[in-house]
C-alpha cells in the first residue's frame, strides 16, 4: 500500500533559503543543500524547492543549487518558480531534479504542460495551482478561482476545471496551494483539497496552512490528499518530520517510517 | 564510508549505464558515484562490451524506448552481456523492457525474462474500496519472495520510490524475486541467473535503495 508523502518546501532566493531554520547543531542554516540533507536524513519523502529569485539573470544560481542537491540527497525533489519554457524545464531536470513545477506560465500558456509532458514524460510535470475562494458564480462553478502573482491577480478560471484540463494535457501531479490558508498555520483548505483530489486521477499534494500534525492528518484523510507540503512548522523547529510521522502512524495513516 | 571498504577485485569494476534516449540517467550515475564505483553513461556498444556490469534504467514509454534501443544497436549488446553472464540491473522502464512484450504501445521487448508487461486496471481500488490513482507515484514496500544477494540486508518495513502505470508479469513464478501491493499484487523485483530488475527507482529510494544498488555493484552471480 502506498504511503502518504510528507514534503518540506524550501523557498530559495539567489541560492539561499529565505526561512532560516533552527537546527540544534547544524552548520550553514541558509544553505538549501544543507537543509535538503537535513530533511533527507530525517525522513522527508520528497523535497520541493521554490525559486523566488526576482531577476531572471540570477536564475542560473538555482541550477547550481539543484546540481549540488542532486549529489547530496537520494530521494525525489522538484523545483518550481520562474519556469517559463520547455528549455527552463530541461535545465532543471538535467541538473538532477526529478520533477519541475509550473504555475502561472501554464495558465498563460497551457501548451507548456503538453510540451513538457511530451519532452520529459508526464511524471516530470507538476502543475502548481494557486487558488482562492471566490464563491460560486456562473464563471466559477466550483467556487474556487485560479490566481497568479502570489494571489493578487484573479484569472477568472475555475480551479476544478483547470485541474481537469491540466490533467488531460499531461500534468503528472498537482501541487494545490490555497492562498487563503497559506501562511496562516491554521490548517489546510480541506473542501478545496477534497474536491480537486477526488475529481482528478493524478496525485494531489496539499499546500498552505500546515501548523501542526493534526492538520496533516485532516488533509490526508478528509482532504483525500496524496501528500502534504509543510514549511514553517518544521523550518522553525516547532515540529520535526519524525514527530509528525509518528503521530500520523499512530493515527492509522500509512506513512514511510524507516529510512 | 558507510558501505564498507572495497575489496581489490572491485577496483576495475566498470559499470556501464545504458543511455538510449529514455529519460535522465544522470541520477543513476550520481548514486553509483556516491557509492564510490566507477561508471560511465554510454550509448557505445564498445563501452558496453568492455564494462564489467550493466545498469539498464529508463523512464518513459516502452514503444519509443524499444525503437531507440534497436536504432542504437543496443538490444543485441544487452543480449550479449546477458549471455556472457555479466551482472545486469534493470530499473523502472528498463525492468519492463527486459520482459517479452509490453501492453504499452503493444511493444515486443527484449525477452530476457519471459512474460508480459501489463497496465494497471483503470478501476484499481484499495482493500477498503478507495480508488487508487494511476500511475502509482510514491513510496511502497516490497516483500521478498526468495532470498537474493541484491536484496541482502533489506527490512520489510523499508520503502522504495515507484512511478509507473505498468508492471511486469513474469511467465514463470520462479522469476519473481519480490512483490508489491497496489490494489493488486504485482512483481516489483524480477530476475534470474545474472539479471535482476526492480520496478522502483533504487537511485531515488534513500538509504535502502542505495544499499541495494551497493549490493548490485558487488554481486557475483
Amino acid at each position: 500500500m502506498l504511503s502518504k508523502r510528507i514534503i518540506p518546501c524550501l523557498d530559495v532566493r539567489e541560492g539561499r533559503t529565505t526561512k532560516g531554520i533552527k537546527f540544534k547543531d547544524n552548520v550553514d542554516i541558509g544553505d538549501p543543500v544543507e537543509m535538503a540533507r537535513f530533511y533527507y536524513e530525517n525522513g522527508a519523502d520528497e523535497i520541493v524547492f521554490y525559486d523566488i529569485t526576482a531577476s531572471s539573470d540570477k536564475r542560473d544560481i538555482m541550477i547550481e543549487v539543484v546540481r549540488r542537491v542532486a549529489e547530496t540527497i537520494f530521494i525525489p525533489f522538484s523545483v518550481g518558480g520562474g519556469i517559463r519554457s520547455v528549455e527552463d524545464m530541461r535545465k532543471v531536470l538535467l541538473a538532477g531534479a526529478e520533477k519541475v513545477s509550473i504555475n502561472s506560465a501554464a495558465i498563460l500558456n497551457p501548451d507548456l504542460i503538453s510540451q513538457g509532458a511530451k519532452a520529459f514524460g508526464n511524471q516530470c510535470v507538476v502543475l502548481g495551482m494557486d487558488v482562492k475562494f471566490s464563491g460560486k458564480s456562473p464563471d466559477i462553478p466550483s467556487g474556487y478561482e485560479m490566481v497568479i502573482n502570489g494571489g493578487r491577480k484573479p484569472m477568472g478560471i475555475d480551479a476544478l476545471e483547470w485541474a481537469k484540463t491540466a490533467e488531460s494535457l499531461g500534468a503528472g501531479e498537482i501541487c494545490l496551494n490555497s492562498i487563503d490558508a497559506d501562511g496562516t498555520q491554521d490548517g489546510y483548505e480541506i473542501p478545496l483539497t477534497a474536491m480537486i483530489s477526488s475529481q482528478v486521477s493524478i496525485p494531489v499534494i496539499a499546500s498552505g496552512g500546515a501548523g501542526k500534525p493534526e492538520h496533516l492528518l485532516d488533509v490526508l484523510t478528509r482532504g483525500h490528499a496524496d501528500a502534504a507540503l509543510i514549511a514553517s512548522m518544521v523550518h522553525y523547529g516547532a515540529y520535526s518530520i519524525p514527530q509528525i510521522k509518528s503521530y500520523l502512524h499512530a493515527m492509522g495513516v500509512k506513512i514511510r517510517n524507516t529510512w | 564510508m558507510i558501505y564498507g571498504n572495497k575489496p581489490n577485485w572491485l577496483k576495475d569494476n566498470m559499470i556501464a549505464i545504458i543511455d538510449y534516449d529514455a529519460g535522465n540517467l544522470a541520477s543513476v550515475a550520481r548514486a553509483i558515484t556516491h557509492l564510490g564505483y566507477a561508471n560511465i553513461v554510454t550509448r557505445h556498444i564498445a563501452e558496453i562490451r568492455s564494462a564489467d556490469r550493466i545498469i539498464f534504467p529508463g523512464v518513459g514509454a516502452a514503444g519509443s524506448a524499444m525503437t531507440s534501443l534497436k536504432r542504437l544497436g543496443m538490444d543485441a549488446a544487452i543480449h550479449e552481456a546477458f549471455n556472457q553472464g555479466k551482472p545486469i540491473l534493470g530499473i523502472c522502464l528498463g525492468t519492463q523492457i527486459i520482459m517479452g512484450f509490453s501492453e504499452e504501445n503493444q511493444t515486443p521487448c527484449l525477452g530476457i525474462i519471459p512474460g508480459i508487461v501489463r497496465a494497471f486496471p483503470p478501476s484499481l481500488c484499495d482493500s477498503d474500496g478507495t480508488r487508487l490513482k494511476i500511475p502509482q507515484m510514491g513510496w511502497n514496500r516490497i516483500y521478498a519472495v526468495h532470498d537474493h544477494p541484491v536484496l541482502a540486508g533489506f527490512r520489510e518495513t523499508d520503502e522504495f520510490y515507484f512511478v509507473h502505470g505498468y508492471y511486469p508479469e513474469p511467465a514463470h513464478s520462479e522469476h519473481i524475486v519480490g512483490t508489491t501491493r497496489y490494489g493488486i499484487q504485482f512483481a516489483s523485483v524480477v530476475g534470474y541467473r545474472n539479471i535482476i530488475a526492480t520496478q522502483f527507482h533504487l537511485e531515488k529510494s534513500g538509504k535502502p535503495g542505495l544499499a541495494m544498488l551497493n549490493n548490485f555493484c558487488r554481486w557475483m552471480p
